[in-house]
């Protein structure tokens, strides 16, 4: 094992991929020349060319479709969105073409396509910059949504993402790409399946489901917990489609509790698919009902106190994890 | 409406100079396209088609003269309209009315209905049901053919309703910028559903917009399957050539409808029937006609087509109902052969 950036593990993916299959291309607004905006393709222009590292106008519906034109005659185009925020203005090609095609073709057609990017909260971007988009994503069948929360998962999954022939939306975050964790050695390759969960840490007194950036407040808060005598287990899906909370209903019969700590607001989404499965599934395992502690139902303002309100916290996740505990 | 408007170029009807068998072989083409079309009418009003149908009929002519402009290995792109440029390109009236039935011999076994067939085998790569979504698609598989240095092109279909919605300026924008191997072809039936280009356009000359994307573009009538032919080859070729995309606007008029479901008072019999003067399959029977086919020739011909569609209709009546596993089966693709 190595100890390498997130950003730098996304890049290896894409480097690795592309040394791999020609047929993998990389298009976006200044991922070539630029360098990227947030350095992810630095030196992929370089090495791959014009040809196959492109920069586009500011046109995400346009180029969106052109990758999902070219997926579906046999290439395997990865898509940067600068922000997953202006993945909105080609939310008609990601939902009704790119979701749909196999299945409208009967078959005949695959879109094996990567759409990557930052999602949720940077800091202080505002409310048009700081979506959590995992909700409009993950409902959709037809997609695949990974959301990474560390090095290793993001080079991992990505690289899988690729090979995968069916189009995935990959959630990234603004504030993991400088986020340093280990990854395996090179030369040693790991794709990481889509739709198995990840045991982060084990405990025996209350489960927390969580995932993205919120994961490393909730270890934050686990540690805590520990302190005070509560051992929680933490439990990683890495992808929001396909879901397997297979470990998830395993842990709640072993502590019956649960907390689901995640970006997106309230209403809906991942989290709230999660609760539903969770309450169903292990209904007779639970001593508490299941919490969320999840980005507040408003749109992200600017002033940085009001931003760290609204995201989660590691003191809401200890709140809550206590309150299912009894130990409030 | 008056052909002097903006910067038209009208060809004169009849020229260039058809073919006999040629124009007899597109002449079935476009009559089995418009009895199909009726038949189909006919079958929703009986309950057998849901959804949504977008009749074709009074705009065969630019399908089968856009196929016969093209090569096998091009790719072709459509919108909701789409039963006219998928019997042109060769899928059978089985398949097509199958599919409209719901059923599992369906070109999209019962996945796709009226709105998206598709014919992969043939290059048809479908109908699109999102006014300009499907743009951006076809430029996709242009940059595919230049991306891979294949002798391909791709022709894409809209109506004029499209020319209005970003999906069509950042295809065009792209497919310019990159010259792209691709032919846009507007389909301009005057009316987007209901309202007329005049209130929907700032422009009444449509072509004008290819300028803006520095393509070349072109404007021209759109009953006379040779003329059509001719010019989407131009187009076709230059797109070959890699001499970039064409934006071709293409005068035409639908005799029913929007869909099913409108009854088109927002336009008058008098201008119906005045549009119905220039109906292409009347067109190409009167130049058959006067290249010395027989009359009787063509009624038999007529008479082989609704035999044809008859069957299609028998065949798709007694097909085999849609799949459930069909159905749970395509929303993913297999990972196994990547």
């Amino acid at each position: 094992m190595r100890e390498i950036r997130y950003r730098e593990a996304l890049r290896e993916a894409m480097l690795e991929e592309m040394d791999r299959d020609e047929t993998v291309f990389l298009m976006g607004e200044e991922v070539g020349h630029y360098q990227g905006a947030y350095k992810v393709s630095e030196g992929l222009l370089d090495r791959f060319g014009e040809r196959r590292v492109i920069d586009t106008p500011i046109a995400e519906a346009g180029f969106a479709g052109v990758g999902i034109g070219a997926a579906m005659v046999g290439l395997r185009p990865i898509i940067e969105f600068m922000t997953w925020n202006f993945s909105f203005v080609a939310f008609d090609q990601i939902i009704s073409n790119a979701a749909k095609i196999h299945q409208m073709s009967a078959g005949a057609l695959r879109v094996p396509i990567v759409f990557r990017g930052p999602n949720g909260a940077a800091r202080q971007v505002a409310s048009q910059h700081s979506h959590a988009v995992a909700p409009f994503y993950a409902g959709v069948p037809g997609l695949y949504v990974c959301q990474p929360s560390t090095p290793r998962d993001a080079k991992g999954l990505l690289k899988t993402a690729i090979r995968s022939n069916n189009p995935v939306v990959f959630l990234e975050g603004e504030t993991l790409y400088g986020l340093k964790g280990e990854v395996p050695d090179e030369g040693v390759e790991e794709l990481i399946p889509f739709g198995v969960s990840k045991v982060a840490r084990v405990g025996s007194d209350c489960t927390i489901v969580t995932w993205g950036r919120p994961y490393h407040v909730a270890m934050a808060a686990a540690d805590a917990l520990a302190k005070d005598g509560i051992e929680c287990e933490v439990i990683d899906p890495r992808t929001l489609r396909p879901l397997d909370l297979e470990p998830v209903i395993a842990s709640v019969a072993k502590t019956n509790r649960c907390v689901v700590v995640h970006e997106h607001w309230p209403y809906g989404g991942p989290g709230a698919e999660i609760v539903d499965q969770v309450q169903r599934r292990a209904f007779d395992h639970l001593d508490a009902p299941v919490e969320r502690v999840s980005g507040l139902d408003v749109p992200m303002p600017y002033a940085l106190n009001l931003e760290e309100y609204v995201l989660p916290t590691e003191e809401r996740v200890i709140d809550a994890v206590k309150r299912v505990s009894y130990a409030k | 409406m008056a052909p002097e408007r903006g910067s038209c170029k009208l060809a004169p009807v009849g020229k260039p100079v058809p073919d006999e068998d040629h124009l007899l072989k597109q002449y079935r083409s476009m009559r089995t396209i418009r009895r199909f079309e009726e038949e189909a009418a006919r079958n929703y009003a009986k309950g057998h088609i849901g959804g949504f149908l977008h009749l074709y009929i009074g705009q065969e002519a630019i399908a089968v003269g856009a196929v016969d402009a093209l090569q096998p290995q091009d790719y072709i792109f459509q919108t909701y309209r789409d039963h006219g440029i998928a019997l042109a390109r060769g899928m059978t009236p089985e398949s097509a009315m199958a599919e409209l039935f719901g059923k599992d011999a369906g070109c999209s076994r019962g996945m796709g209905g009226s709105m998206h067939m598709f014919d992969v085998e043939r290059n048809f790569l479908g109908g699109w049901a999102i006014v300009g979504g499907h743009l951006a698609l076809a430029a996709g598989t242009a940059f595919k053919a230049k991306y891979n240095q294949e002798d391909r092109v791709t022709i894409c279909f809209f109506g004029e309703g499209s020319t209005n919605i970003g999906g069509f300026h950042e295809a065009m924008s792209l497919a310019g910028l990159w010259k792209l191997p691709i032919v846009f072809v507007c389909e301009n039936n005057q009316y987007a559903m209901g309202t007329p280009l005049e209130r929907t356009s700032a422009l009444d000359d449509l072509s004008i917009k290819a300028k803006g994307y520095a393509m070349v573009g072109d404007r021209f009538e759109g009953h006379d399957v040779t003329l059509i032919e001719e010019r989407l080859g131009e187009a076709v070729d230059r797109a070959r050539r890699g001499d970039g995309p064409t934006f071709v606007e293409i005068l035409t008029y639908r005799f029913r409808g929007h869909s099913m479901s409108d009854p088109a008072k927002y336009r008058t019999r008098t201008e119906l029937e005045q549009k119905k003067q220039l109906d292409p399959l009347q067109v190409t029977h009167a130049q058959l006609i006067e290249l010395g086919v027989a009359e009787s020739q063509l009624d038999d011909l007529d008479l082989e087509i609704d035999e044809l569609i008859d069957a299609a209709v028998k065949f798709a009546e007694e097909a085999e109902p849609a799949r459930e596993e069909v159905m749970l089966g395509t929303v993913y693709a297999p990972e196994d052969d990547a």
